[in-house]
């Protein structure tokens, strides 16, 4: 693995390089394809008025339907399958007729016994998804279907419903809508994969589909891994759950693929099975085997109707989605001259900072100084009005304050001091930019007090230019612009 | 006909008496009440008589007409519920040890139509649990009798709603039809009894069997209050995804439309299995409407004779997963086990009775992988010849006749161990079922010991006016027969 691991927040990143180095092991390659729950951001539940909201006391966010009470019928949330259709057309699906089957087994946080899902009829058919590399992952459908409640199991080990004393069950998560986006089988790299899954979240922000924070479980992420010799056939692949944040995407398919290969290697058989991601160790254990699966029984619900979204409103949700990031990155990058892969575009986009990034450069006419101080402190644009950060950067192009000097007034207006005015902080900090006959004079004493590294410097020896730059921004207590004294030692040698 | 001080019993004439003041409610459900307390020792029409709670509603009724206010199209009409619909604050059982003493915190659609209508909830109907069987004898609590003879069965599964109608507990009743369970009972019964166009009528509130088959129906003494009690009940009802986006059902405008160019249909290839009383019934039914200028005509539906067999394939299938919740978790009865496998089996295994579990066991197998395609995906392979053996019969006909129950009312317990034989009740009821098409069966006179022979009339979805402009045809017939004379 070649590309350095760049961190996002906690456990985010992407590939700082655009190109990954292909991943093998022992001969072997990875093949991986994701399978991807998102809640959808909708007011209500995916068939019922009751409010889809995280963190409500438990229990409160029920109805009949919710319950799965005798009598009860389930009534289609018509926003949920726009934001579905937004995010299918977001991911180049084509958006079609499609129905609800019935999934059915029984387990207590399940309240009919059986969950309402698009099964052979998705919404979203057959897209794809492109990773700022440029790499294409192909989708396979993204359909609707209904969260489960959520179980606490009390007492017993590790949580788990086998051998707790009792349990305890939450139906708010009950029929909140969620879509499924299944990816093809064509990740080969675990940087592709986490790729992939950021991305993913971008686009889902971006069209208003989810707020997908793997952190409150409004997008899970479950991997399916198999490993063979390039260009061999697909072998047995097993499904990884409880992948909970991107970084653990990497790591448990790495892991994954690595099991797998040494039972290839060891002449054992691969056995298909769901197992479970532990972010502890750093492994992944037997959850069930194939043999031990549910049969589902799927059959077409016959309390819901065909939807059948038509062309009129395809085309309606197609004319109105927003900019996507993939698009937001080639504005930024050309607006700011950097690289749309580039460390900075690619983390303001993700952060879903662009436009207040560019907005400071339509104040200041620099994208790219904003672009810069953006990149680095992402409280600016929560915080700083982008008027405030137009003046600081206007002052620094202007040489007004250095970029040491900006810096500390970044940290400054975050931190809500002289009203995050810039000028104010400036001034406060004595932060004034030196008479060119001052700072003449120092660059001066400069070579007067070190003439063999002056010396050094006029024969060429670059390293000689420290030493000089550096009493100068001693004499100057900082307050010397770094580029202005490189420039007159460089007019004072010729 | 009634005397002038007589209480009628049609709720057409219920209401109006009650609207004009000439009648109390409370008077008409006290001598509702009292034919109650005299015969459901014997009929066991009722898990639940809702006495208090009519007696408050009726005197409602009375002060609203007292006040100058219309009550509605039912005002002081007592209504019985079959007991798989779901009544706020009032046990709802299904005739099932499973739910318990299980309250609903809402009411059926149907019941909150009645209810805004001015009708009065006389009580909660027998059937055969969760609505499976047809001779309401698979009730944890008990069987139903018939009215006409109490050795015998009152049809099912909605029994307890037909015989509460031909026993004059109620003036009119609704039950639920999966395959047959208000066309069959009513036929047993000698009532009026109508299965609707699916989606007519809401089934929000219905406790399901099969989804795709339920449809709720009034039960009456007369076509005319059979139509009356539809149109309050039908009509779009936005919580239930599967009801028609149309205005309720206009049907008594209708009734006096006659016969005459009515074309009638005689499906020539219909599987045999009429007894020779009811099977004269039939023709004579045709030879009265055509006496009344409806043209006969012979249509084929050669698939007709399967809908039996596609029937007890799809139903049980929907069953299974619809009865699936009754887990113990939420609701209803519960028995405690180590574990929650063990805790779903103990509950299950003591809350349903044997025929419920029967239909669960086939249809969960009809639905398992590997054997999906040659079961349930076969039955609705079936499902769909039947609908087009209809449709291309009502190309040809406007209605077509049949008999509603092969044979009048059998003996108690005479079925009873002999599935098979229970199910072929059902033979005429169940293909409207699947094609989705109204049917209704009309009293036809008597056959064998005197009891109620029923035709059944069916007609092509959302024709139900024209199904009931030939059953009040035929229902004139009948009272001119009757009464040996010409009006």
């Amino acid at each position: 693995m070649s590309a350095q691991p760049l961190y996002v927040n906690d456990d985010d990143f992407f590939p700082a390089n655009d190109e990954h180095e292909r991943w093998e092991h022992r001969g072997y390659e990875m093949v991986v394809g994701l399978e991807v729950h998102v809640e959808l951001a909708t007011q209500t539940k995916l068939f019922s008025a009751s409010p889809n909201r995280f963190g409500d006391e438990p229990n409160t966010n029920i109805d009949p339907v919710t319950l799965g009470l005798p009598g009860a019928l389930p009534v289609l949330n018509r926003h949920a399958v726009e934001l579905a259709m937004r995010l299918g057309l977001a991911l180049n699906c084509r958006v079609q007729k499609s129905t609800f089957a019935r999934k059915n087994y029984f387990y207590p946080d399940m309240p009919k016994a059986y969950q309402i899902s698009q099964y052979d009829e998705p919404i979203n058919a057959d897209g794809w998804l492109d990773l700022p590399d440029g790499f294409r992952v192909g989708i396979e459908r993204g359909h609707l279907e209904e969260d489960t409640g959520k179980s606490t199991h009390v007492g017993g080990a590790g949580g788990r419903i086998h051998g707790s004393d009792y349990s305890l069950i939450d139906f708010n998560r009950a029929g909140v809508p969620l879509v499924e986006i299944v990816s093809r089988p064509d990740i080969r790299h675990p940087e592709q994969a986490k790729a992939y899954v950021s991305e993913l979240r971008s686009i889902l922000v971006a069209v208003g589909a989810s707020d997908a924070k793997m952190e409150e479980g409004s997008m899970r992420v479950d991997a399916n891994v198999s490993v063979r010799k390039p260009g061999a056939d697909f072998n047995t692949r097993c499904e990884i759950k409880n992948v909970n944040s991107v970084r653990s995407v990497g790591r448990a398919i790495e892991y994954e693929a690595k099991r797998q290969i040494a039972l290839h290697e060891a002449g054992e058989p691969v056995i298909q099975q769901t197992r479970h991601w532990d972010e502890n160790d750093g492994k992944t254990h037997t959850l069930r085997s194939k043999e031990d699966a549910d049969d589902y029984r799927y059959f077409l619900e016959p309390d819901l109707v065909v939807v059948d979204p038509g062309p009129e409103w395809i085309e309606r949700v197609r004319a109105a989605l927003p900019p996507l990031p993939a698009a937001r990155r080639e504005v930024l990058a050309s607006m700011s001259g950097q690289p749309a892969n580039s460390e900075a575009v690619l983390l303001v986009v993700e952060r879903d900072q662009d436009a207040y990034v560019l907005e400071v450069g339509k104040q200041s006419g620099d994208v790219g100084l904003a672009l810069k101080h953006v990149k680095e402190a992402p409280d600016l644009a929560t915080v700083v009005p982008a008027g405030r950060l137009a003046t600081l950067t206007t002052m620094e192009s202007n040489s007004a304050v250095t970029a040491t000097q900006a810096k500390t007034i970044v940290e400054s207006m975050i931190a809500g001091e002289h009203e995050r005015d810039p000028e104010a902080i400036a001034a406060a900090l004595g932060f004034e930019a030196m008479e060119s006959s001052e700072l003449e004079s120092m660059v001066d004493a400069a070579i007067a007090e070190q003439p063999d590294a002056w010396a050094k410097f006029c024969a060429g020896e670059g390293k000689a230019m420290g030493a000089l730059v550096g009493a100068v921004m001693k004499a100057s207590k900082g307050q010397a612009d770094g580029k202005a004294v490189t420039a007159l030692l460089n007019a004072k040698k010729s | 006909m009634s005397e002038p001080n007589d209480i009628p019993k049609q709720a057409t004439l219920i209401s109006e008496g009650v609207r004009y003041g000439i009648l109390s409610a409370a008077q008409v459900l006290d001598e509702h009440l009292a034919r109650v307390d005299e015969r459901e020792g014997e009929i066991h029409a009722f898990n639940l008589v809702l006495a208090d709670e009519a007696r408050e509603r009726a005197a409602e009724i009375d002060s609203m007409v007292a006040d100058g206010l219309n009550p509605g199209p039912l005002a002081g009409v007592p209504v019985a519920l079959k007991d798989n619909m779901c009544t706020r604050g009032i046990p709802t059982t299904c005739s099932s040890k499973i739910l318990g003493d299980w309250k609903p915190p809402y009411d059926a659609t149907v019941v909150t139509r009645l209810r805004d209508a001015g009708a009065v909830v006389i009580g909660k109907t027998n059937l055969d649990e969760f609505a499976m069987g047809s001779s309401t004898e698979n009730s944890a609590f008990g069987p139903t009798k018939n009215p006409h003879d109490t050795s015998r069965v009152p049809g099912g599964s909605s029994g307890g709603s037909a015989a509460a109608v031909a026993a004059e507990f109620a003036s009119v009743s609704l039950g639920s039809d999966t395959g047959g369970s208000i066309r069959q009972p009513a036929a047993l019964c000698g009532t009026v009894g109508v299965k609707p166009t699916y989606g007519a009528v809401s089934r929000l509130g219905l406790i399901a069997f099969g989804s795709s088959l339920d449809q709720i129906g009034p039960f009456a003494h007369t076509v005319d209050d059979a139509a009356l009690t539809l149109e309050v009940i039908s009509g779009h009802d936005p919580a239930d995804s599967t009801s028609i986006e149309r205005p309720p059902l206009e049907l008594r405008s209708k009734l006096l439309m006659g016969a005459a160019g009515l074309r009638v249909g005689r499906i020539t290839d219909l599987p045999s299995g009429a007894s020779p009383d009811v099977q004269a019934r039939l023709d004579e039914a045709f030879e009265a409407l055509a006496a009344a200028g409806a043209e006969i005509v012979d249509v084929e539906c050669p698939a007709f004779g399967y809908g039996l067999t596609a029937y007890y394939l799809i139903a049980p299938a929907e069953a299974s997963s619809n009865l699936a919740r009754f887990d113990g978790v939420r609701f209803g009865s519960r028995v405690t086990a180590p574990d929650t496998n063990q805790m779903y089996m103990a509950t299950r295994t003591d809350g349903f009775g044997a025929e419920v579990k029967r239909r669960i066991m086939l249809g969960t197998y009809a639905l398992s992988a590997g054997y999906q395609e040659a079961y349930y995906g076969r039955a609705q392979k079936v499902r769909r010849l039947i609908a087009n053996d209809f449709a291309a019969a009502y190309a040809k006909a406007d209605v077509l006749l049949t008999p509603a129950s092969p044979t009048v009312a059998f003996e108690v317990g005479d079925k009873a161990s002999d599935p098979l034989a229970m199910y072929l009740c059902d033979t005429y009821t169940i293909p409207s079922n699947l094609s989705g098409d109204p049917g209704m069966s009309v009293p036809f006179g008597t056959g064998d010991g005197g009891l109620p022979v029923g035709v059944q009339v069916l007609a092509p979805a959302l024709e139900d006016h024209t199904m009931f402009r030939a059953a009040a045809e035929l229902e004139r017939y009948m009272q001119t027969q009757q009464e040996g004379s010409i009006q």
